[in-house]
């Protein structure tokens, strides 16, 4: 199958079918990786501009490395330094770059939707790099990969994702990545920081994490954010710890070969112990490795590459 | 211009009649009404033969946002806004710059209206003080100068004190308050309704219980005051349950509901389209259906647009940098047609008295219906004709509206004011009807 959409927004919208394509255009691109020579010039001639509306050194370094790999060129832009602060609306703003020549803009922004916003009005193509508590398909992507990478079927897997699922957009973006692809999957959070309905999104939802780790081959430990305790949504960072936080002890519940993810920055010792996030079963390392593999495959196929054949 | 009004099916629930009969109009009244009337010589004939003629519609909760937001919307081009959704009159919101919380606002809105306006203005004052909720506003002085109605809309009063001594004060004025039932705290940040739809599109939530405390504390208040309440734009099943409860128990609470609270849902949101985000937000299917309910079983009195127009740039923004709102006065007609009376869910003669005796009554407005002698303020509605609705059609400066593209069939197509006719054929005038 070939790749049609000019704009990758999330993971909702993309098919089973869709999702494959990324993920098997991403194994050549990591060989890519660890060639000597870590370039090629696929994407040459072309402009890739990220638009970092929130700070970002991860995924904004990953997707500049991702296009210099590829042979585009790359400009980043924060909103400290943009015309933004002058009053500029977020639209003219962007408009601004694409007519200078820009192929595609790589956009974080906190409000959910900005994305989308952009992608109706643009000619340019938009890369959704994490929009507000909506999606942050990339992310999505990378952990799926990881997970085939190191489990080889995703059909049947039990992934546990842990922590804020309230305001995290990489839980919904795995949350329709996982189940798309038959996994089940369960969440687990204070009750606070579960979002209503939550279950209709097919997954099964926890308040205690011990019960949604019972032989799970897959954790995904998400961020918990301070400001979370300030609006009330728990009570303390030592309380969150001690009853949500992946340590030795919790980790036993899980399959004996499970998978531990995060997708960063980690708050060590109160989401997960140092112990767990440097040890065998970690991936966490992996993820970052695989999220510039990802993000090439993204990158070439928004740029019509049309198919997964790699032009070697 | 006289005008003879021709086999129109006169529907007027202030004498509760539902007739074929003709309208003969002269100067500003209604001189003659029966079946068979012969046109004069320097009569207009308006020919309503299949059209539906009533008592003008009146929408007493819009935002014509004159003074002070003129880019927005301005008492010229919402009163034509009016005229062309068949409103013969509207109540105006006092949340303007500054805010209608002392007499010359109130007499500005009518002089404006005098020399600009398509249609009547109701004007409102304040409940409080630059609507801060904190100190009460010259009620006395607001009723003086002509205001029906008091409100800090757009605002709740958030002290249960402030709302208590205004419910008790305006009581002296003959003023009904009217409130705009959501409990901040609650709201937070949130841009849309809380559920399903809010956690996947990852956008704040704005709980159904954020609406619903505040119409429970308020009712609480009507009964202990004995003051007349008027709940704005209703939006959950809750809310619709509650003021059931107290109406069957005497409390003196009215209510009102707008088109978008009884034909959209949170889905529509999907599209991250700002012209979907309002508040209240659009509701669960449950919630409309009780709003609907509401309507029919006359829990829920009238029909408001909660008109508020934004501009294109306010508007063309990020879901959450959007400001709430939804420009609705050109599209009431037709969604109360097409989605409550051809679905057989209320009847012409309820929706007809949501629009016109109901909010006279509650507001004390001087209307009385179609009869001899009686101000000559009507409108037609052609309950075949299909349009579709395209925003850059409308009058309103606010484009912002949810219902673009469309397919309606029941519209407006004339309004007569005082015995002009300010719109025909879907054409409004361009001549201010009242000076």
């Amino acid at each position: 199958m070939a790749w049609e959409r000019k704009d990758l927004l999330g993971l909702e919208e993309l098919s089973r079918e869709e999702i494959e394509l990324v993920l098997e255009t991403a194994v050549p691109m990591k060989d890519i990786m660890q060639r000597e020579i870590k370039k090629v010039p696929t994407l040459r001639g072309k402009t890739v501009v990220n638009f970092f509306f929130e700070p970002s050194t991860r995924t904004r370094t990953s997707f500049e490395l991702a296009g210099k790999f590829m042979g585009a060129d790359t400009s980043n832009i924060s909103v400290s330094t943009s015309s933004v602060k002058k009053g500029e609306s977020l639209l003219d703003t962007i408009r601004t770059v694409e007519v200078m020549g820009a192929d595609v803009i790589v956009i974080r922004h906190g409000a959910s939707g900005a994305p989308r916003f952009l992608a109706e009005r643009l000619q340019a193509s938009v890369i959704n790099a994490g929009d507000g508590h909506h999606e942050h398909p990339t992310q999505g992507l990378l952990d799926l990969f990881t997970i085939k990478q190191k489990k080889g079927e995703v059909r049947g897997l039990k992934v546990a994702i842990l922590g804020d699922i309230k305001h995290s957009r990489v839980a919904r973006s795995n949350i329709w990545a996982l189940t798309k692809m038959g996994a089940e999957v369960r969440v687990a959070g204070p009750p606070t920081l579960l979002p209503p309905e939550i279950e209709k999104m097919g997954v099964k939802a926890y308040y205690r994490v011990e019960e949604a780790l019972e032989g799970a081959d897959v954790i995904n430990v998400l961020r918990i954010q301070r400001e979370r305790q300030r609006q009330g949504m728990f009570s303390s960072v030592r309380e969150y710890a001690r009853f949500y936080g992946l340590d030795k002890k919790r980790l036993q519940l899980a399959a004996p070969d499970a998978l531990v993810m995060h997708p960063g920055p980690m708050n060590r010792g109160v989401e997960i112990t140092s112990e767990i996030a440097d040890g065998l079963q970690s991936s966490i390392n992996e993820q970052v490795t695989n999220g510039v593999a990802v993000r090439m495959a993204v990158l070439y196929l928004i740029l019509g590459g049309g198919s997964h054949e790699l032009a070697n | 211009m006289n005008l003879l009004i021709k086999g129109g099916r006169i529907i007027d629930p202030f004498s509760e009649q539902d007739t074929i009969c003709d309208i003969r109009i002269k100067n500003d009244k209604i001189v003659e009404t029966g079946p068979g009337l012969a046109r004069k010589s320097s009569e207009k004939l308006v020919d309503a033969g299949g059209m539906i003629v009533c008592p003008g519609l009146i929408d007493m909760h819009v935002h014509l946002r004159e003074p002070g937001y003129e880019g927005k919307e301005t008492i010229a081009t919402g009163t034509r806004a009016a005229a062309k959704g068949g409103f013969t009159g509207v109540g105006a919101m006092p949340n303007t710059l500054p805010v209608a919380d002392n007499p010359a606002v109130i007499e500005y809105v009518r002089k404006i209206t005098r020399e600009e306006g398509m249609c009547r203005v109701y004007p409102f004052g304040s409940i409080t003080r630059d609507s801060r909720g904190e100190n009460l506003a010259e009620i006395g002085e607001l009723a003086n100068a002509g205001a029906v109605a008091i409100s800090d809309d757009g605002n709740p009063v958030e002290s249960a004190e402030i709302l208590r001594r205004a419910l008790e004060y305006a009581r002296a004025f003959n003023l009904p308050l009217v409130d705009h039932c959501e409990d901040r705290a609650l709201s937070g940040e949130g841009v849309m309704h809380e559920g399903y739809v809010s956690t996947i599109l990852g956008l704040k939530g704005i709980s159904a219980a954020s609406e619903e405390v505040v119409v429970a504390r308020d009712i609480i208040l009507a009964e202990m005051t004995g003051a007349h309440l008027h709940i704005a734009h209703v939006s959950t099943a809750h809310s619709v349950k509650m003021i059931r409860e107290a109406k069957a128990r005497g409390v003196p609470v009215t209510a009102e509901a707008t088109p978008h609270h009884f034909t959209l849902t949170h889905e529509a949101v999907k599209s991250y389209d700002t012209a979907t985000k309002v508040n209240p937000p659009l509701r669960t299917h449950e919630d409309v259906e009780a709003v609907i309910e509401g309507l029919a079983d006359g829990t829920i009195d009238i029909i408001v647009s909660d008109h508020a127009p934004h501009s294109y740039e306010d508007k063309t923004v990020e879901y959450d940098a959007a400001p709430f709102g939804i420009s609705g006065l050109e599209t009431v007609v037709p969604l109360v047609v097409d989605r409550l009376i051809l679905t057989g869910k209320i009847s012409w003669a309820r929706a007809v008295a949501a629009l016109t005796s109901e909010p006279a009554r509650i507001f004390g407005l001087p209307c009385k219906g179609i009869q001899e002698g009686s101000t000559a303020d009507l409108t037609i509605i052609d309950p075949g004709l299909k349009i579709t609705v395209e925003k850059d059609s409308f009058i309103s400066l606010g484009k912002n509206t949810p219902f673009e593209g469309m397919r309606l069939q029941g519209w407006p197509c004339a309004t007569i004011v005082g015995g002009n006719l300010v719109m025909f054929e879907r054409k409004a005038e361009l001549e201010p009807a009242l000076s």
